[in-house]
């Protein structure tokens, strides 16, 4: 009886459990309880991904209203393994949470932290599993809401204003995505994404339908924070508490970057996004131009929460390269890289995260032969460096792979260099972080004082980094559901 | 923070004390017909948070947090949240979708009227809670409690 209530419950246990933080007002239940829900959330995406794997499409009717009509929830393989992803992060991130906020956020506030975790969660989750464009309009504004809040319960006062920066961009994101969901309804009357798929090509060759495909496209592409539209990222990431950066780095960009092959693939369609709009050429520029900026300005970061936040930039360019070849192996290679890079984000910026448990900041300065001090805390970061720059064994290794293959598949050579190159520029910023740490001596402030980080912190740091290495050698999973996923969205047969 | 208004302002205290009960009145009234005419439970709850802003502005915010405490809106809001859900949960548990108020009472029309009282309710207390809070949160900028 209960799993056919499963798309619903994905939403509403973290849902419930926001009010219930809020309500009861203490720190201890309120991260245990938090840390419940996730995990239940976890379980249920992973037994959607089972149903969706062996059944097909799950549709699920909110209310009872039949489906143009009502709020229809839809998951099929593509967002059942985004979900998966996002359930996951966001569990072991609170494992890993407790500790951490317990240092970095007012003790008065913590209650509060967790609801707005929650109702962040609830959020990225709710975008996912609906098939209705109003719905997804209104859960982006839940999360995005929620972590602008996250983000400003830093105690660092530069919190405030990067949370600030972010609200602007967010919010101006958000209702170009609005106004294009409405140039859509007044075309098509209707929400439901299935049946937008299927009156849209009636009316394709509208001077309205083209302005609310740009409207939704520059939205949903200041969200995912595509080069020239980032700037809101990098002070977003540095500033926000340690595991506020680790949640939402590892997943508020990948659930936007879901939400624009949704509209791309499942709405639009690949015939009218790539053949009578240059999508793909645009997106071409913008991943090269994302791709080596991105690194390039994280090479010159001194802070190295900030390198990261570029570096993501950067990787977030990857995944644009890999749509714009509109091909099955490029769209696998976008879909892989969303899974693995949510994976090596999670784990640097855990890693980070204990750093600044111990350090109370990460610049280079405070890097110094750190891995003498804290080696586990260091080997961590330096096998997260190695997925980032795409080394064998990992699972950087592997989306950059299929990501090469499906250039070379189109005869575009030139591409696969560059994506080698851009990972030679990931190498530069890794190495510099590698060479303070572990080739310098420890300043002598710090010698003798800091300690490895607590178990319960470098448990969940190792299990992401256990699973950067897992799925860079064992593919079975990851590589079959995203060509799955792959060709559902690009509607072609097994 | 700013005095309250002084006492010679007699006429906008009489005025506002006159106008407050019709105020929390109206926003019941549109509360509770929400679902037969013009309304319903955001409208309602921004009511009657105004009128407790008017009262605040009047009389001034010590007296308006006298009774709406940050403790107090702070559980409405959140009743109102987990009251929503359980609606949801439920009509899940009688057997049907998420929200589906047909089985939530013998009669199906019963059940519908039933549900969306209790979702309006919901929705009511829960914004007319957040209403104060943001309100409050802008009047007592920089006042530590």
């Amino acid at each position: 009886m209960i799993t056919q209530h499963l798309p619903i419950l994905q939403v509403i246990v973290p849902l419930l459990t926001a009010p219930l933080c809020l309500l009861v007002q203490d720190r201890r239940f309120a991260w245990g309880v938090s840390l419940a829900a996730s995990w239940t959330a976890f379980l249920i995406a992973a037994l959607l991904l089972d149903q969706t794997l062996e059944q097909g499409v799950i549709s699920y009717e909110l209310g009872g209203w039949p489906t143009p009509w009502g709020i229809e929830y839809r998951v099929d393989t593509v967002n059942a393994f985004v979900l998966l992803i996002v359930a996951a992060i966001s569990s072991v991130v609170l494992l890993f949470a407790q500790r951490s906020v317990a240092k970095e956020i007012l003790f008065t506030r913590i209650p509060l932290f967790y609801t707005a975790y929650m109702l962040c969660l609830a959020g990225l989750l709710g975008i996912t599993v609906t098939g209705d464009v109003f719905n997804l309009f209104v859960f982006m504004e839940i999360s995005a809401l929620s972590s602008y809040t996250l983000i400003a319960l830093s105690e660092q006062r530069r919190a405030l204003t990067a949370a600030y920066q972010y609200l602007f961009m967010g919010t101006i994101g958000a209702t170009f995505i609005l106004i294009g969901i409405g140039l859509l309804y007044m075309m098509t009357g209707t929400l439901n994404m299935q049946d937008l798929s299927q009156r849209l090509p009636a009316v394709t060759g509208t001077r309205t339908v083209e302005t609310a495909f740009a409207f939704l496209t520059v939205g949903i592409s200041i969200k995912i924070a595509l080069v020239p539209l980032h700037l809101w990222l990098p002070n977003a990431y540095a500033y926000a508490p340690s595991v506020v950066s680790a949640f939402i780095a590892a997943t508020a960009t990948k659930v936007a970057f879901y939400v624009l092959l949704r509209f791309m693939f499942t709405i639009f369609g690949v015939s009218f996004a790539f053949k009578t709009m240059p999508l793909n050429f645009i997106f071409m520029v913008l991943a090269l131009a994302a791709m080596f900026a991105g690194s390039t300005a994280a090479i010159f970061q001194d802070n190295i929460k900030r390198l990261l936040a570029y570096s993501s930039i950067a990787q977030i360019g990857y995944m644009i390269l890999g749509i714009s070849f509109a091909s099955v192996t490029g769209l696998t290679a976008a879909i892989l890289h969303l899974f693995n890079h949510a994976l090596m984000k999670g784990a640097l910026f855990l890693s980070l995260g204990c750093i600044v448990y111990r350090l109370g900041m990460a610049n280079m300065e405070q890097m110094r032969g750190l891995g003498r001090l804290m080696p586990w805390t260091m080997a961590a970061f330096v096998i997260g460096g190695l997925s980032l720059i795409g080394v064998p064994l990992t699972v950087g290794f592997i989306s950059k792979w299929y990501l090469v293959v499906g250039a070379l598949e189109r005869g575009w050579w030139p591409l696969a260099v560059a994506v080698l190159v851009a990972s030679l520029l990931a190498l530069v910023y890794v190495w510099r972080v590698v060479e303070v740490a572990y080739f310098q001596a420890p300043s002598p402030a710090h010698a003798g004082e800091i300690r490895e980080a607590p178990r319960s912190m470098l448990l969940p740091t190792w299990a992401l980094i256990i699973a950067n290495l897992y799925f860079g050698i064992d593919t079975s999973l990851t590589v079959g559901v995203a060509s799955q996923a792959a060709r559902q969205l690009l509607g072609v047969s097994e | 923070m700013r005095p309250p208004i002084q006492p010679h302002n007699l006429v906008l205290r009489i005025a506002a004390k006159m106008l407050i009960p019709p105020i929390l009145m109206f926003a019941l009234y549109v509360q509770f017909h929400g679902e037969t005419g013009p309304g319903g439970g955001f409208q309602a709850g921004v009511i009657f948070a105004a009128a407790f802003v008017l009262y605040a502005l009047v009389f001034g915010i010590d007296l308006a947090r006298a009774v709406a405490t940050e403790r107090v809106l702070s559980v409405l809001a959140s009743l109102g949240m987990l009251l929503y859900i359980g609606v949801g949960l439920a009509s899940l548990f009688a057997g049907a979708n998420f929200l589906d108020y047909d089985v939530l009472a013998q009669e199906r029309m019963e059940g519908q009227h039933l549900g969306i009282f209790l979702t309006e309710l919901s929705i009511g207390m829960a914004v007319a809670a957040v209403m104060m809070i943001i309100f409050f949160a802008f009047a007592e900028r920089g006042v530590r409690r």
